[in-house]
């Protein structure tokens, strides 16, 4: 076994492309076998990386499973990757939605089937290499490239005008990432005029010695790569074009797995390459994330189609995983985590809610439902919980994120005005709970007065499969958060350790710099 | 005077192989017909070959210095043997399809690239302005080869108009380059040069540099000199089209390298200054024109002059890892600009008078492996990983990031991300369209094994390049060393 246990990421990599390989070989017309080849192929994926769970060392926040081999030698970039508590959680995510996503898709897509499917494997390929990755390059390469298969997902199975959500979603993200590969190279450069040593690896480039002014520019291209992704205010308008247009499964995975990608380049590369410019950013960044909570939370308010309004919701949540960041204390980044976790499993679920919704009527509008509570009891009980989790009530997964990241929030010493901050932050939570028991009491409350309404059926065997896991995991996450903290705790202080040291050492050398300036000009 | 014959090889069998097919032509028609193309492609794999010997042992400076037969001459003469094989491969079908199976057309185009080596192997201005000469006049005719058609003899005579202004140019420049240093050899001016100290500053030698540079704008299409290069793509046969996007450029960029760092190392800022500013036109100019072609020759043909400005954003670099970088681009444009050009060739009818855009929806579906290869190619020309386009791009902003020049890389990026738009439109119309009537996509598909063969070929070297670039790079790196030394 040590053939697998040796490249256990690689494995988890690639398998979903070897998936998508083996999907090619299946005749067009075997529309069975194209779905299970797929689904079996990302359920052999979850259960490969369940060993990454069970063998993970909670005791240290050195990177674990990790490859590492030379790809192109003669510019310093490797295959290097590996994980540690920040982004095991990430992977397993992606590996466990991908596969109820899949399984979701067989009412829903039928035009094209193979074609989806080998995209969605490429697409689980393109998300958990760019989690994984530890090489600048690698993931870089990693990032850009799922974008592809997204861009194809919405725009060829999306709605009406799913070729303009497609070419925006596209456009938008690689203006970012491109001025991150310019900064990349600089940096690059700069560690390679240091050391004498060409490196893409992260570590090294990590105590790559950067000049003040260059280091805030560099921030800031990093920056927008990812606040791009988030999405944060003000970029975030690609998002609803791309959830209304893109099919549900495209919605799914773009929110729950791909949002994410833009937090966690936060967490794994601006933050702590820029310690002082990402301090010096802080209240900037702070309030873009309030703004963003609270601006996301009122347009979803007066959303009329279900699902514009789970997209707003999304740039509301995400927002409190910026808030979390920023705040840089072991509760405000282990919250904006757990919310990252939590939105995943929320926001992934109520858009596979949706996308039942609308197998069943063919719209989204608020407006054409009204009273399926009593039609169908089931779905209701289920979409109930997937709603109060994402408005964060106690006892469901999207509470301990919430509270953690505005506990961290108000303690946070890093942050200029960060009560008020929390106190800002905090009123999204009752807008939240507002738009969404709205928007919930419309659809399944009041009187049943449509006749297609009377006529709609309740979940079915395979519906059920699709989103019991997701329940599970979001009660289970709720009342027993323990062993999720744990995994990311060592990992976490480690991260906030290291900002805040160096913003301190920096700090420490402004200010005997200043002494020595004073001094002389006292000579 | 002593020199091998065995190191002007791959020059040699192209040039003997073009004379004896016109020979024979006049001898028997229907025989030359039948071995020109095969002929053509044993002739440049015979050369390339022959690069491939010479490479361990480069033969050097021939013909008392006329010659620079170095590895970096080399690399580039196999990379024409590389384009001359890949054009054959994808003219046979076309010409079938055109009814304009001449011999001649590939007697020409062993000639064309016969110029095209020359350049890149020219260690003196005279060879070099030769060598300029002998590609472009068989490309004017290859140009209007197809002479019943309006649009292509109307090409030929646009491209003939301004490369003999640019010829005009280039004599100029030279003559002005021996006013100023008495020399002619491109070694013999850089030692004139600085043992006499002498400048750009002294006004013959700048107002020469400048005719220079203005000469190989036109061969390369830079803007401001670029007027031509759209009308001359669409006109033009498809697989010339496809030919001149590829070798020409190549073979102008390694003049530019030859000449500005072997006869001019002293005159690296001002020329770079000069480049800069073409640099930044070119890329933005190709871009944003490109944006707004309906027409896929055209959009191509505008998509070419923005990849020059790109390659020159290296030229402004210029060191060692911007003139690697120019080398490896080539390589790969060549590859995903005749792959591209392929499809258009598979995909076209006859006449070509269905090259919008909009026919080619929902090609992707009806033809899976031809969608998946043009979105391969599109992808690369726009620079998105994993493909050979995207290391391309990668290392040439690189370079100008290595040598400071910060801003052009971030206009380099942001004019990338502009060219996505419209790479993308094709692979919009060919999975994300549904098609307006039946008939907009070509019933039949001009196919040929030869045809299929150089687009499978395209395909898997630009995914190759893109996954596995260190071997390339490599070679890049012995055929800059030979030219910097």
């Amino acid at each position: 076994m040590s053939w697998l246990t040796e490249h256990l990421l690689s494995w988890i990599v690639f398998l979903p492309l070897i998936g998508a390989g083996l999907v090619l070989l299946i005749g067009r017309q075997n529309k069975a076998a194209l779905r299970y080849t797929a689904l079996g192929c990302s359920l052999l994926v979850f259960v490969v990386s369940l060993p990454l769970w069970f063998g993970f060392d909670e005791t240290t926040a050195a990177m674990q499973f990790v490859e590492l081999a030379d790809w192109v030698p003669g510019l310093g970039i490797s295959y290097h990757v590996g994980i540690d508590g920040i982004s095991l959680l990430l992977v397993l995510l992606t590996t466990f939605m991908t596969p109820l996503t899949l399984l979701s898709t067989f009412s829903a897509v039928d035009k094209h089937l193979k074609e989806f499917m080998v995209v969605m494997l490429m697409l689980e390929t393109g998300m958990l290499g760019a989690f994984m990755s530890l090489d600048l390059f690698l993931f870089y390469i990693f990032w850009e490239a799922m974008l592809i298969p997204m861009c194809f997902i919405i725009g060829i199975w999306g709605g009406p005008r799913r070729v303009y959500a497609a070419v925006k979603f596209f456009l938008y993200t690689l203006v970012g990432s491109l001025l991150m590969l310019v900064a990349i190279l600089t940096m690059y450069f700069l560690q390679q005029q240091a050391s004498g040593i060409p490196t893409f690896d992260m570590q090294t480039l990590m105590s790559t010695p950067v000049p003040g002014q260059m280091q805030m520019w560099l921030f800031l291209a990093f920056a927008l790569s990812f606040a791009i992704k988030v999405p944060m205010f003000p970029f975030h308008t690609w998002l609803p074009d791309a959830h209304v247009e893109a099919p549900t499964a495209g919605s799914v995975i773009l929110a729950a797995i791909l949002l994410k990608l833009g937090t966690y380049g936060f967490i794994r590369f601006a933050m702590p390459f820029f310690p002082e410019s990402s301090g010096l950013f802080t209240t900037l960044f702070a309030s873009l994330a309030v703004i963003g909570i609270i601006y996301g939370a009122l347009v979803a308010m007066v959303q009329k189609d279900i699902k514009k309004l789970v997209a707003y919701s999304s740039v509301s949540h995400l927002g409190y995983v910026m808030l979390g960041l920023f705040a840089l204390t072991v509760q405000g980044v282990s919250g904006g985590i757990y919310q990252m976790l939590g939105h995943g499993l929320s926001t992934g679920g109520l858009f596979l809610i949706v996308g039942m919704l609308y197998e069943r009527r063919h719209t989204r509008m608020i407006a054409d439902f009204g009273g399926l509570a009593k039609q169908v009891p089931v779905f209701t009980t289920i979409f109930m919980i997937v709603t109060l989790s994402s408005i964060g009530l106690p006892g469901l997964n999207g509470f301990v994120g919430e509270i953690l990241v505005l506990v961290g929030t108000f303690t946070s010493d890093s942050m200029n005005h960060a009560k008020a901050f929390t106190a800002l932050a905090a009123t999204g939570m009752v807008l939240g709970a507002v738009y969404m028991l709205w928007m919930f009491r419309r659809v399944m409350f009041g009187p049943l007065e449509r006749e297609e309404n009377k006529t709609i059926k309740d979940l079915g065997a395979r519906e059920l499969a699709v989103m019991i896991p997701i329940l599970i995991f979001i009660v289970w996450m709720g009342v027993y958060p323990r062993p999720f903290l744990k995994k990311m705790d060592v990992s976490v202080a480690a991260f906030v350790e290291r900002v805040k040291v160096t913003r301190a050492a920096s700090a420490q050398m402004a200010a005997e710099t200043g002494q020595s300036r004073d001094a002389r000009s006292e000579q | 005077m002593n020199f091998e014959l065995y190191a002007i090889l791959p020059v040699l069998i192209l040039v003997v192989w073009g004379c004896a097919l016109l020979l024979l032509e006049a001898v028997s028609r229907d025989m030359a017909r039948a071995v020109a193309g095969p002929g053509t492609l044993a002739a440049a794999l015979v050369s390339g070959i022959g690069c491939i010997c010479l490479w361990a042992n480069p033969p050097g400076a021939q013909f008392g210095g006329m010659l620079l037969l170095d590895r970096f001459s080399l690399f580039f003469y196999a990379l024409f043997a590389l384009i001359l094989a890949m054009t054959v491969l994808i003219s046979g079908a076309y010409l079938r399809r055109e009814e304009s199976r001449h011999s001649e057309y590939y007697a020409l185009l062993s000639f064309t690239v016969t110029g095209a080596m020359l350049m890149a192997g020219a260690g003196d201005m005279l060879v070099l302005f030769l060598g300029i000469e002998l590609l472009s006049i068989p490309l004017y005719i290859l140009a209007g080869f197809q002479r019943r058609k309006p649009e292509s003899t109307e090409a030929a005579l646009k491209y003939f108009l301004l490369g003999a202004f640019a010829t005009g140019f280039l004599l100029y420049g030279i003559a002005l380059v021996y006013g100023a240093t008495g020399q002619l050899g491109l070694r013999a001016i850089a030692d004139h040069l600085i043992t006499n100290g002498i400048t750009s500053e002294e006004p013959i030698l700048m107002i020469g540099l400048i005719f220079l540079v203005v000469a190989f704008g036109f061969k390369v299409s830079v803007v401001p000199f670029h007027m031509w290069t759209p009308d001359v793509y669409q006109g033009a046969p498809t697989s010339i089209t496809a030919f001149m996007a590829a070798a020409p450029k190549a073979a102008g960029l390694a003049v530019v390298l030859r000449v500005f760092v072997t006869a001019f190392p002293t005159e690296q800022e001002f020329v770079s200054a000069m480049v800069m500013v073409l640099a930044v036109l070119t890329m933005t100019v190709g871009n944003v024109l490109a944006l707004v072609q309906d027409n896929i020759k055209r959009m191509l043909a505008y998509s070419s002059i923005a990849h020059v400005g790109y390659l020159l954003v290296a030229v402004v670099a210029s060191n060692e890892l911007g003139m690697r970088s120019i080398l490896f681009y080539s390589v790969v444009y060549a590859l995903m600009n005749i792959g591209a050009f392929g499809l258009v060739i598979m995909l076209g009818k006859k006449g070509e008078s269905d090259l919008e855009m909009s026919s080619y929806a929902g090609v992707g579906f009806r033809f899976p492996l031809i969608g998946l290869a043009m979105t391969v190619f599109m992808f690369s020309l726009a620079g998105i990983p994993p493909t050979g386009g995207f290391f391309g791009k990668f290392y040439i902003f690189s370079a100008a990031v290595k040598a400071g020049y910060i801003p052009l890389a971030i206009i380099g990026v942001l004019n990338s991300a502009l060219s996505l738009y419209f790479y993308l439109r094709v692979v919009v119309y060919t999975y994300m369209r549904e098609p307006d009537s039946q008939d907009s996509v070509a019933d039949t598909l001009t196919l040929s094994p030869g045809l299929i063969t150089a687009v499978i070929i395209a395909c898997l070297g630009t995914l190759y390049l893109g996954l596995q670039p260190g071997g390339l790079l490599g070679l890049t790196g012995e055929a800059i060393r030979a030219l910097v030394s």
